[in-house]
């Protein structure tokens, strides 16, 4: 079996439990888009939009920014302490039960 | 006026590849870019990073990519205007279009290609409401002329390095800078950094960490802003110009507004047929464009440019017969005359 299930809360609230492969090297932002979430990837997973920016709301322990991803949070906005860029988390079994919400859409 | 037959708006590698189908048909063209140099975010973006799905191509630099695009090209003697940014489009009574750029230059040609990518990079702007009815009036996301700032009370708000050295510059020329920033750290050069500390030691900039903007107040110009601190709370600052600098962050920009209609930030085409958009005479490849299973390939665009260029051809040359021709069979020629093409095979006699 390598689905694992991650809880992805929207930006009206609603919680989407997603079956999501750990087989097909893919992260978090692109699990968003295969599943039609309002998340739009505008630079394709390059850290450098912030677009698919969500808040992890379990305890899961998770790879350690990189410098590219500090970067890029540091310019955006709505930024807490448990933000994460989507792009740069890269689906692995031990992310199994992983729960995440959207952070909001940053253009006014 | 510049004139031509196909007029590109965005320099990326679709753009550019469009040139060259475009030649092959005998159709000038003409680029605009909001960047200085062509190649778009190839260029802008990654340069040193590499590709690995350009057919034939195991792996390729994005900068190789762009300057070996520029070779391919280069007989079809493209013509550029860069660092402006495409902002408007009419279409006159003999069915051509004029496009201008924001710095005025003005473009005319009876077929535009839209290749914009992801749009022009604009400034991020902060999630303040208000913030819009104050642009120009107090609120400056780019600084232009720093003289503006001469003896005004500013806050700067960001932590790279443009807030950062705009901190620094002002501190010598405002009469008061603030720099508020979300968290202690700055991810700026060690100099700015470091300077930036010996600053506010001496009293020269008001470093505020951990802190927000989240409002602007002032009657007919910016008079003062709060802040939220994460310990102090609210504190309301008065000043003459709050500076946002988050850097900077693709926009679909003008061409949103030119009638063509738009889903999610791109611009819908007839992939059936011709990548045209709902506006006869403009069409849109590459990742401005989408279509029903769109993929933002680079190679997809190129395809996208090839089919564009031959519906083109029959906008500026109607009733004109052609078909396609093989570069292989019929070689490549330039628009200076020079020819390209296969070696004619040797016919000598065995005696």
């Amino acid at each position: 079996m390598s689905d694992i299930k991650v809880k992805i809360t929207d930006r009206e609230g609603v919680v989407h439990e997603l079956d999501a492969p750990t087989d097909m090297g893919m992260n978090i932002m692109e699990l968003c888009k295969a599943y039609e979430l309002p998340v739009e990837g505008t630079c394709g997973g390059m850290a450098m939009c912030a677009s698919c920016q969500c808040y992890v709301n379990s305890d899961h322990e998770l790879p350690e920014k990189g410098d590219a991803e500090e970067d890029m949070l540091d310019q955006a906005f709505y930024v807490e302490d448990n933000s994460r860029l989507g792009c740069q988390l890269h689906i692995t079994p031990e992310m199994d039960g992983l729960e995440l919400e959207l952070a909001p859409e940053s253009d006014i | 006026m510049i004139k031509t037959d196909i007029l590109i708006i965005g320099a990326g590698p679709v753009g550019m590849f469009a040139v060259f189908e475009a030649g092959l048909l005998k159709l000038r063209c003409h680029l605009i870019d909001a960047l200085a140099e062509p190649g778009g975010q190839c260029t802008e973006i990654y340069p040193k990073k590499p590709i690995y799905d350009i057919p034939a191509y195991p792996e390729i630099l994005a900068g190789d990519l762009v300057k070996n695009l520029a070779e391919q090209i280069a007989p079809f003697e493209p013509t550029y205007t860069l660092g402006e940014r495409a902002d408007t489009i009419e279409k006159l009574d003999d069915g051509t279009f004029v496009v201008t750029t924001n710095k005025g230059t003005k473009h005319n040609a009876p077929v535009v290609f839209i290749a914009g990518g992801l749009g022009s990079f604009e400034p991020r702007k902060p999630p303040i409401k208000e913030i819009v009815d104050y642009e120009d009036i107090g609120v400056e996301y780019i600084i232009k002329d720093p003289e503006l700032y001469r003896d005004k009370r500013v806050v700067i708000s960001g932590g790279g390095d443009s807030a950062l050295d705009w901190s620094i510059f002002l501190a010598d020329v405002a009469s008061e800078v603030s720099l508020v920033h979300r968290r202690k750290d700055f991810r700026g050069a060690l100099d700015s950094v470091e300077k930036v500390a010996e600053l506010a030691k001496s009293g020269k900039i008001n470093l505020i960490t951990d802190a927000e903007v989240k409002e602007i107040y002032g009657k007919d110009k910016v008079e003062s802003i709060l802040i939220k601190h994460k310990v102090d709370g609210d504190i309301i600052k008065e000043c003459d110009h709050f500076i946002p600098l988050f850097g900077l962050s693709p926009k679909l920009g003008p061409i949103a507004n030119w009638g063509l209609e738009i889903e999610k930030n791109a611009i819908i085409v007839n992939n059936a047929l011709d990548y045209e958009t709902n506006i006869p005479g403009i069409y849109a490849i590459g990742d401005v464009n989408t279509y029903p299973g769109k993929l933002k390939l680079i190679l997809s665009g190129f395809h996208e440019a090839t089919i564009a260029v031959q519906f083109a051809y029959n906008i500026i040359n109607p009733g004109k017969r052609y078909v396609m021709k093989y570069t292989t069979v019929n070689g490549v020629t330039g628009f200076d005359g020079e020819k390209k093409e296969a070696k004619k095979a040797v016919v000598k006699t065995i005696d």
